[in-house]
């Protein structure tokens, strides 16, 4: 069962997988995915993530348990910022553990693209020429095929 | 029914959610946008160009030929961008 989390705070990373572990030993790889804030052109201020409260976890959870269908999890850790976010900060967390790398690393994939093309959030860019919303990107939705 | 809205669709449409009740003839979520949009301006402006929105029932994605009830949680929003 995967641990979801939706939330304004930041996350430490080292604690979360510590967190997951629970004292196991009967994962072989651990596989964390970290998003950050990107500012390519050095123009953004901050980027704001609006949400679907009661949504946001119900699709979370939800691409997780396919996750965990396809995949023998051992563990699977999910936690996404809400709010207000400067450039570097982080946004996304995945954490997957499994007996071997491959089921962990494609789990994790896996995660990320459904994650991107399903959960309801949307970025809203502060840059100094005013704020604007996010176009979605054909790419992240072609993404999906490969997991057809 | 329970209507929702996000990012710039909440904002063309001047609020985040509303209550109102079911037309008789409204029985998919693509008659409901066609009856929200012969409103007003406003809802033309948010939800006319049926492309570039998603839609979600009772907080699950669906398709415009979905069935909606007076019962239902209606959402309405762009593309999702999160990650």
């Amino acid at each position: 069962m995967a641990q979801i989390s939706v939330q304004a705070g930041d996350f430490n990373i080292s604690d979360e997988i510590d967190a997951l572990k629970g004292g196991r030993t009967d994962m072989g790889a651990i596989v964390t995915f970290t998003g950050t804030v990107r500012d390519v052109t050095g123009e953004l201020n901050a980027m704001t993530l609006e949400h679907y409260p009661g949504m946001t976890e119900a699709e979370l959870a939800r691409v997780a348990e396919e996750a965990e269908a396809r995949w023998p999890l051992v563990g699977c850790r999910v936690i996404h910022r809400y709010g207000r976010l400067e450039p570097g900060d982080n946004i996304v967390l995945v954490i997957t553990m499994s007996a071997h790398r491959h089921a962990a690393f494609d789990a994790a994939n896996f995660l990320m693209d459904f994650l991107k093309s399903r959960a309801p959030f949307w970025k809203n860019e502060e840059t100094g020429a005013g704020s604007g919303w996010v176009d979605a990107r054909e790419s992240d939705h072609a993404a999906l095929k490969r997991w057809d | 029914m329970q209507l929702v809205y996000f990012a710039w669709v909440r904002e063309r449409v001047g609020k985040s959610e509303e209550t109102m009740q079911l037309p008789g003839d409204v029985e998919t979520v693509a008659d409901l946008i066609a009856h929200l949009v012969s409103i007003n301006e406003i809802y033309g402006a948010a939800l006319g160009d049926t492309d570039k929105i998603r839609i979600a029932v009772n907080q699950e994605h669906v398709s415009t030929d979905h069935p909606v009830t007076d019962a239902d949680e209606i959402a309405f929003f762009p593309p999702v961008t999160g990650g």
